[in-house]
């Protein structure tokens, strides 16, 4: 299975014009993906339809599953075997995924999960835009853990991210998710797909110790463990349960504790390399606004309109989302008079904005509840009546 | 100096309208050197018969906003998209009618040039009302400088089936002489 002659990514040159979707689909692949277990689910069908053609061209495979649960088991088990696994869903999947995400954390295992929002709770507006799962994202399975998300706000970004996911998830071994939403997802674009030699992939670490009593829970200095997988001579082992270094499950407080602690601390020791940011127009501003996803869009429109009436705004979007950029925001608390945060959902992001400011400045979440993006000129209206 | 443009493409689902906001779209963004476009669309489960509408955004630089606020352009294919975009028009905006299909009231008078079109009837006379949607994208690439012939007939020609080719090219061809 983790032939290497099979894990040559597929990368289709050129200059597109193309949706959300496809991109992240293509980004995938550009990756070196090589499995994709999925259960189709508006608005994020595209990417398994897309899966589905190009995967059986590149030596991949594709399966439909019953269900998500099912699909997120499929991904988990696929990277053990040695292939770059994914899968793609929205809200309803994204649920029904939470409790293996955590085995995935639990089991460092390397994959990817696409969620593009829609409009929720439950079934909610399977085909509008929604930004309402982030704290999901965040905290939706159980037990403590760090977690990887990011938010493309582009075509371009669709692709770049969904490289950057595989990226993260073979170095911190770890499950990406790729927080997308519906207007992301069906926008077309440019997109620009360069040569395979400039697309820069990091591959899992492997163990180059002998087989014989190999340790595969045992980390290096940077709190990762080589990982080996199926078929390689090591022994494989993966269990849910709190586990030592042998991968035995070890049912105390002293080994949870050694165990959360570099799980917590292999995320939480690299946020610096980890998250990225986009700044604009910050240096002399007066107010912020924190955006992310298809809100920064509009956010950034925002700042373009604002200014030209002499509103001194900039602009911060979170590229990642998760691990949250807690010191960047506290640091520009310090310098303006207030942050509005544009967020389709009824705050999840402001109230992460609001902690991380520690009462240093003013926070305004401008939110809308799904089914719609807001507008520029509704977002510089709200800042002029709020800052009178 | 933002030179952006905003395109409203409207009528009801089976018409292509979402296929005309793509394809211009496209030809902007990959074709028209120094411009670039984004295509966003109204996305529902009533693919026939209900409202449809996309939006096709172009500008020089890069663009923020991905949506219509107002439109520059409104390209119009049902009597009820009309009534449902038409407050949308930029004052002094350009409008494409399917001249069979919607009936202009008082709210069209804002338009500086509205630009009539039997769409529907020219592509019956190629056999299909499907090819509509291409005859008015001939009508207003001969009305505007929006995008060049050169360029659409070569997208056109890699996204639409082989075997449509032909008739589309002529649907093209008698929207864009059509006086």
């Amino acid at each position: 299975m983790s032939d290497n002659k099979e894990n040559t990514p597929m990368v289709n040159t050129g200059e597109y014009f193309t949706s959300g979707n496809l991109a992240v689909a293509e980004g995938s692949l550009a990756a070196g993906c090589k499995f994709f277990g999925g259960y189709p689910i508006t608005p994020s069908s595209e990417v398994a339809e897309h899966m589905s053609i190009k995967l059986p061209q590149t030596k991949g495979h594709f399966v439909q599953f019953e269900d998500e649960i099912a699909s997120i088991a499929s991904i988990l088990g696929a990277s053990w075997g040695g292939w770059k696994s994914m899968t793609a869903t929205s809200g309803p999947g994204y649920s029904l995924m939470l409790e293996n995400i955590g085995l995935g954390i639990m089991t460092e295992t390397p994959c990817v999960i696409v969620n593009v929002q829609r409009g929720g709770p439950s079934t909610g507006l399977p085909t509008l835009v929604g930004q309402q799962d982030i704290q999901q994202a965040r905290w939706g399975s159980h037990g403590d853990y760090e977690i990887i998300a990011l938010s493309p706000n582009s075509v371009q970004e669709c692709f770049d991210l969904a490289i950057t996911a595989f990226n993260l998830a073979e170095e911190y071994r770890v499950p990406v998710t790729i927080l997308m939403d519906e207007t992301i997802g069906h926008m077309s674009e440019k997109l620009i797909i360069p040569e395979k030699e400039k697309i820069k992939i990091v591959n899992r670490k492997k163990p180059t110790n002998e087989a014989d009593g190999h340790l595969p829970y045992k980390a290096d200095e940077d709190l990762i463990p080589p990982m080996a997988v199926a078929g390689e001579g090591y022994n494989v082992i993966t269990t849910g349960l709190t586990h030592d270094e042998r991968g035995y499950p070890a049912l105390d407080a002293d080994a949870q504790k050694i165990l959360l602690t570099r799980l917590l601390d292999k995320i939480r020791k690299n946020k610096d390399k980890i998250i990225k940011l986009e700044e604009y127009m910050l240096d002399d501003s007066e107010f912020v606004i924190v955006s992310f996803g298809i809100s920064s869009r509009a956010a950034k429109g925002a700042v373009n309109l604002a200014r030209k009436k002499g509103l001194k705004v900039g602009y911060l979007r979170l590229i990642t989302v998760w691990p949250f950029p807690d010191e960047q925001i506290n640091q520009i608390a310090e310098k303006v008079k207030a942050i509005f945060i544009t967020e389709i959902n009824s705050g999840q992001v402001t109230r992460e904005v609001k902690r991380a400011v520690e009462g240093k400045t003013e926070v305004h979440g401008l939110l809308k509840l799904g089914g719609a993006i807001h507008t520029p000129a509704e977002i510089v209206e709200e800042i002029e009546r709020r800052t009178k | 100096m933002s030179d952006r443009i905003e395109i409203r493409f409207a009528g009801f689902g089976g018409q292509g309208i979402a296929l005309m906001g793509r394809l211009v779209g496209e030809v902007i963004s990959l074709h028209e050197k120094g411009k670039q476009s984004v295509m966003t669309q109204s996305y529902g489960p009533e693919s026939r018969g209900g409202a449809s509408s996309c939006d096709v955004v172009i500008d020089t630089q890069v663009i923020d906003y991905p949506k219509s606020t107002e439109f520059d352009y409104f390209v119009v294919m049902s009597e009820e998209a009309y009534h449902k975009y038409v407050p949308l028009l930029k004052k002094g905006g350009i409008m494409f009618v399917e001249e069979n299909l919607v009936t202009l009231d008082d709210q069209a008078k804002k338009a500086s040039k509205i630009f009539k079109l039997p769409a529907t009837a020219i592509a019956e006379s190629l056999g299909s009302r499907l090819y509509a949607n291409i005859a008015m994208l001939g009508f207003v690439c001969a009305n505007t400088d929006l995008f060049s012939e050169e360029a659409f007939i070569q997208v056109m020609k890699a996204k639409v089936r082989a075997r449509f080719i032909e008739k589309n090219l002529t649907a093209f061809e008698k929207g864009k002489n059509h006086k």
